[in-house]
C-alpha cells in the first residue's frame, strides 16, 4: 500500500508526519532544527528520500540542510566538520550572493532600499535531477542550484522586471512560490509579495510581468503590470497553461498561461486568503481557505472552512465537516495547503494555531493529525510507493 | 608566531549545527584579533560560515555579541586585538545570540 510524508515547516522546528495510504493513522517525527523557523521543506520528485529544508533564524541566518533518507538525518551541503585545515571545504551551502549591482528595490515608506537577503521562502526541487532545487529568497530573487544545494546563483534576470519599484508585502518583499511546468523545462511561473507574478519561458534567463487582469484596490493604479500582492499560485500538471491565484483579494486563473486573468471569486465569503490548490486528479477542481479581511488574519465567523469548487471556480461549497465551526481565529498561511497523488486525492492544511488537517477524501471529511505544533508555515507531502 | 590555542564558547543553535560542545578550541597562528578568531572557527566549521557574520561584507551578524573578559566586544572592529588571557587560553572568546524578547 502506497504511504504519504507530510513534510510541516513551523516557527519552532520541522515535523514529518507519517501514515499509510488510509491517513487515519500518524506518527509524528520532530523537532527537526528545533527553535529555528522552518520557513518550508520539500521532497525531490526524482527522488523522495532527497528532502530539501530551509531553516533560518532572526539571530543566525539562513542555513540549508538536506537529507537523503527521508529526513532521518540531515546535513547541510558542504558544510561538515573540517579534519584537515591545509585543504578546508568553503562552507557555501548557505550563501545566497545577489549576482551583479545589487541596487534598490523601494522600500516601504517609498524610498530606495538596497537589496539585502533575508531568508529563503521557498525551495521547489527540479522535476527532473535531484541535484537541482530552486530557492525564492527575501528580498525577492531567485536562486538556482545544481549541485544538491552546496552552492547556489541567482537567475538575475527576474529583478530586471523593474525591480527597483518592487515594494514589500508586510510580511517581507519575499519570492515566495515556484511553478515548475512539467511539460516545459523552460517555463517557470513564480510570484513576489508584493510585485506579482512573472513568467520565464527561457530557463529563467529573461522574465516578463503576468499580471494583466488582476485589478488591486490597494494600488495607486488598480491595473498596473506590477506591485499586485499575489499570495499563492497552483497548477495541475496535466494542464500547466492553467494556474489559479490567490490574490491578496480575488481568486483568480488563467488560461494562457498568465497572459491574462479572471475573477474567479464567485460566492466565496470573503476572496482574501493565502493558500490556493489543486486536487490531483481532476484539474478543474480547486481550494481556498479564505480569510476575513487583510486586517483581521483569521478565518470568517470564526469557521475554519475549506472552500472547493469543481468548476474550475466561481461556484464555490463550503467544506466544514471534522472542522471547528465556531470560536476559531486561526489563519492559514500561502505555503501551508498540500495534496497528495494517492487514488483518493488527501488534502493537508496547517495553521498558525499549530493544527495540522487531513481530509482523505478531497475535502468531504477532516481530522487533526496534531492540535498543537508551532505556527505552521508551510505543508507538503510526498506520496510514496 | 608559534601557535596559540584559544577557547571558543558557540551559543546553543551553533553548537548543534557544528556538532560540537559548548565550547571549541582553536588554533591561531597569526595576529590573535577578533576577525582572526572568527576566522579560524569558520575554518574550521565551515557550517557556521554565514551565521555569525556575513559571508561577502564579513559584517557581524546584529544580533550576535562577542564577550571576552567580561567585556562586550562586538562593536569593536575585526582588527581589535584579543586580551591576553584569551590569548592564553585563561579565558574563552565567547560568542553569544543577543537576548532578545521579553
Amino acid at each position: 500500500m502506497s504511504s504519504v510524508r507530510v513534510l510541516v515547516g513551523t516557527a519552532k522546528g520541522a515535523f514529518i508526519l507519517s501514515s499509510d495510504g488510509k491517513r487515519d493513522k500518524w506518527e509524528v517525527q520532530g523537532p527537526l532544527f528545533a527553535g529555528w523557523t522552518v520557513y518550508h521543506m520539500k521532497g525531490s520528485p526524482v527522488d523522495p528520500d532527497r528532502i530539501y529544508a530551509s531553516q533560518c533564524s532572526d539571530w543566525f541566518g539562513q542555513v540549508i540542510q538536506r537529507s537523503n533518507d527521508g529526513g532521518k538525518t540531515w546535513d547541510q551541503p558542504s558544510g561538515e566538520p573540517v579534519i584537515d585545515l591545509t585543504n578546508p571545504t568553503p562552507g557555501t551551502s548557505n550563501k545566497f550572493v545577489y549576482e551583479g549591482k545589487v541596487g534598490t528595490h523601494m522600500w516601504y515608506d517609498g524610498t530606495p532600499h538596497p537589496w539585502e537577503f533575508k531568508r529563503i521562502w521557498h525551495l521547489e526541487p527540479s522535476l527532473t535531477d535531484r541535484d537541482s532545487v530552486y530557492a525564492g529568497a527575501e528580498d525577492a530573487a531567485l536562486f538556482l542550484s545544481k549541485d544538491g544545494a552546496t552552492t547556489w546563483k541567482e537567475l538575475p534576470g527576474l529583478r530586471d522586471q523593474r525591480g527597483s519599484e518592487w515594494q514589500p508585502g508586510a510580511g517581507g518583499l519575499g519570492l515566495h512560490t515556484i511553478l515548475l511546468d512539467p511539460t516545459n523545462p523552460l517555463r517557470i511561473y513564480i510570484a513576489i509579495s508584493a510585485a506579482g507574478a512573472f513568467r520565464t519561458d527561457d530557463g529563467g534567463t529573461t522574465w516578463k510581468p503576468i499580471n494583466r487582469g488582476l485589478r488591486s484596490k490597494y494600488i495607486p493604479d488598480p491595473d498596473a503590470e506590477i506591485g499586485h500582492c499575489v499570495h499563492n499560485l497552483a497548477l495541475h500538471p496535466s494542464r500547466p497553461d492553467t494556474v489559479f491565484m490567490q490574490l491578496h483579494w480575488n481568486v483568480m486563473r488563467t488560461d494562457n498561461a498568465g497572459d491574462v486573468w479572471t475573477n474567479i471569486s464567485g460566492n466565496l465569503p470573503t476572496d482574501f486568503g493565502f493558500p490556493i490548490e489543486v486536487h490531483a486528479h481532476e484539474p478543474e477542481t480547486i481550494y481556498v481557505v479564505p480569510i476575513k479581511s487583510d486586517s483581521e488574519h483569521y478565518v470568517h465567523e470564526g469557521k475554519l472552512r475549506v472552500f472547493r469548487s469543481r468548476t474550475g471556480g466561481t461556484d464555490w461549497e463550503p467544506l466544514t465537516k471534522g472542522l471547528p465551526q465556531s470560536n476559531c481565529y486561526v489563519n492559514i498561511l500561502r505555503d501551508a495547503m498540500a495534496t497528495d497523488q494517492l487514488d483518493q486525492c488527501g488534502i493537508y492544511f496547517g495553521t498558525t494555531g499549530g493544527q495540522v488537517y487531513v481530509s482523505p477524501d478531497g475535502g468531504d471529511n477532516w481530522s487533526a493529525i496534531v492540535h498543537d505544533l508551532p505556527r505552521v508555515l508551510s505543508i507538503e507531502v510526498q506520496t510514496l510507493p | 608566531m608559534s601557535h596559540r590555542v584559544i577557547r571558543v564558547t558557540l551559543p546553543y543553535h551553533l553548537q548543534v549545527l557544528a556538532r560540537a560542545g559548548a565550547e571549541v578550541t582553536l588554533e591561531i597562528d597569526h595576529a590573535a584579533s577578533i576577525g582572526a578568531a572568527i576566522d579560524a572557527l569558520e575554518l574550521k566549521y565551515p557550517m557556521l560560515q554565514g551565521t555569525i557574520r556575513d559571508h561577502v561584507t564579513k559584517k557581524r551578524r546584529p544580533m550576535v555579541r562577542y564577550f571576552v573578559c567580561e567585556k562586550d566586544v562586538s562593536h569593536e572592529p575585526p582588527e581589535t586585538l584579543l586580551p591576553e588571557a584569551v590569548i592564553n587560553g585563561e579565558e574563552p572568546f565567547m560568542i553569544w545570540g543577543a537576548i532578545a524578547g521579553g
